[in-house]
């Protein structure tokens, strides 16, 4: 099993609700965010492009975070999910500048903490938070491995992206463009 | 021509402070860490090389410091810690990947040494010192047997440790301008210097100052051999590092770099230690003070910069 999250830049509209649904569901603290909203405006006026894009933590299948955490605290779950132990978290940071995404931050209690992928949420069944807030629909998660999962079937016919795969990192969020 | 704006977003240490993880705790204890690593090794190897009679401030005195020396950089770790109580989870597992689990243990084996170390030489030192107990003499003509294993464990335990303070750094790929394996020779290098600067400092016989400032010489010119070489091969290689070497070679650290570290740590000690071998006069404290904060601003600005060093996407 090998759960990914795929987000259409095309369909996306910027207004954070994935990230106020995330604060909510997982009690994020004032000031912090597991999940944010990127736009990039390119080109020269008047030929500008707009990319939109809901960015999270990858959960990498080659995680550098999962590599040097020097307890074991940062690992992976089930499903390929990275996600940390808060008991084995010493807070030393070497995760946080690990992470080509800076998916992370310190939590204010002293441990690391991220995007799970709603560890807690899929378990039951359901999506992630920020997948069953989005107003515009413009997010698939599912399971690789599964070709009926809702995630595969739209990477079968929609053109994809990762984000800056030259780290070597293995991705599994991808960008529909 | 092409503009980017990039409206919003973070992954930037300006937009994002809490991206600048890593304060002056780690610079602090990387420095004390390789200090201390230079002075064991230095040492380990002369009671090795059987001169411990006539290299005495070597092999007795200076190692004297290394337990202060290493408490100090521990204190510095722990205080870098944000989840303090949990620092004991280092020791419930070995990590080959981490390089921080790395060095955990290794501080677990070179921190005893050390004391062991100090005390079976405390005596040479202060002849006067009074151990009270009877079995610590015990314990001391134990280990004073042990003298050549102890010296041989001190000097590849103190590489390993000089090694992974800038291995630290280098295994982060997220951080183009650490990402280098030449990190781990160029402090080992800084480390031995800031040793020897050391021993140059509290040595009172003059064959062994000579003998060190030759020493100091050859490890600063392999430094700046190390610097340039990581320049040039961050020049050499793709967009994220040559934007990594920006900072040094124009950035914002430029002047830093080249005036603290490379011509005040680097260049002025090696000319004042070529002046004082062609016999003038010069007082030992300015090279090696000048070695040792070259040393200590080489941590800081790596750490720094490194901090601000990116992929771009």
């Amino acid at each position: 099993m090998r759960y990914a999250m795929a987000i259409d830049t095309k369909k996306c509209v910027g207004c954070s609700d994935c990230v106020v649904a995330c604060q909510i569901e997982n009690n994020v603290p004032i000031g912090f965010c597991r999940d944010w909203v990127v736009e990039i405006v390119d080109g020269t006026y008047p030929q500008l492009e707009i990319e939109i894009r809901s960015e999270r933590c990858n959960h990498c299948e080659n995680a550098p975070c999962v590599r040097c955490c020097p307890t074991g605290a940062s690992h992976y779950e089930d499903g390929g999910i990275v996600l940390v132990t808060k008991n084995k978290c010493i807070g030393c940071g070497a995760c946080i500048t690990s992470c080509p995404y800076d998916a992370r931050y310190s939590h204010p209690d002293g441990y690391v903490d991220k995007c799970t992928f709603c560890f807690h949420r899929i378990k039951k069944g359901l999506e992630p938070a920020c997948v069953a807030a989005c107003p515009t629909k413009c997010m698939y998660f599912g399971d690789l491995d599964d070709p009926n999962s809702k995630v595969s079937k739209i990477l079968k016919v929609r053109k994809s992206k990762t984000l800056i795969p030259e780290a070597g990192t293995k991705p599994k969020l991808y960008f529909l463009i | 021509m092409r503009e980017e704006i990039i409206v919003s977003g973070r992954a930037n240490p300006f937009i994002d402070p809490h991206l600048h993880i890593w304060h002056w705790q780690i610079p602090l204890y990387l420095f004390l860490g390789g200090l201390a690593a230079g002075i064991l090794f230095f040492a380990g190897l002369y009671t090795i090389m059987g001169k411990e009679k006539t290299y005495t401030t070597v092999v007795t005195k200076t190692p004297l410091l290394v337990p202060i020396i290493l408490l100090l950089g521990l204190f510095a770790l722990f205080l870098d810690l944000k989840h303090k109580l949990f620092f004991w989870r280092l020791y419930t597992t070995i990590r080959i990947e981490s390089p921080m689990s790395w060095g955990a243990w290794v501080l677990m084996i070179i921190t005893p040494l050390s004391f062991i170390w100090a005390a079976i030489n405390i005596r040479k030192v202060f002849p006067r010192w009074d151990w009270k107990f009877k079995f610590m003499y015990q314990l001391e003509a134990f280990f004073t047997k042990y003298k050549l294993t102890l010296a041989w464990m001190m000097m590849i335990s103190s590489v390993i440790l000089g090694v992974y303070t800038g291995i630290l750094f280098s295994a982060f790929n997220a951080r183009p301008l650490w990402n280098t394996s030449i990190l781990g020779p160029l402090f080992l290098a800084s480390g031995l210097s800031a040793g020897v600067a050391v021993i140059m400092l509290m040595s009172k016989n003059h064959q062994e100052k000579t003998v060190f400032a030759r020493i100091d010489i050859g490890i600063i010119a392999v430094e700046m051999f190390l610097i340039v070489h990581m320049f040039m091969g961050f020049l050499a290689s793709t967009q994220v590092q040559q934007d990594a070497a920006e900072l040094f070679l124009g950035g914002p650290y430029t002047a830093y770099f080249w005036i603290f570290v490379v011509i005040l740590g680097m260049i002025v000690p090696v000319l004042l230690e070529i002046l004082e071998l062609k016999k003038y006069k010069i007082p030992v404290i300015i090279p090696s003070a000048l070695v040792l904060f070259g040393s200590l601003m080489l941590r800081f600005l790596i750490a720094f910069a490194g901090q601000e060093s990116r992929w771009l996407y």
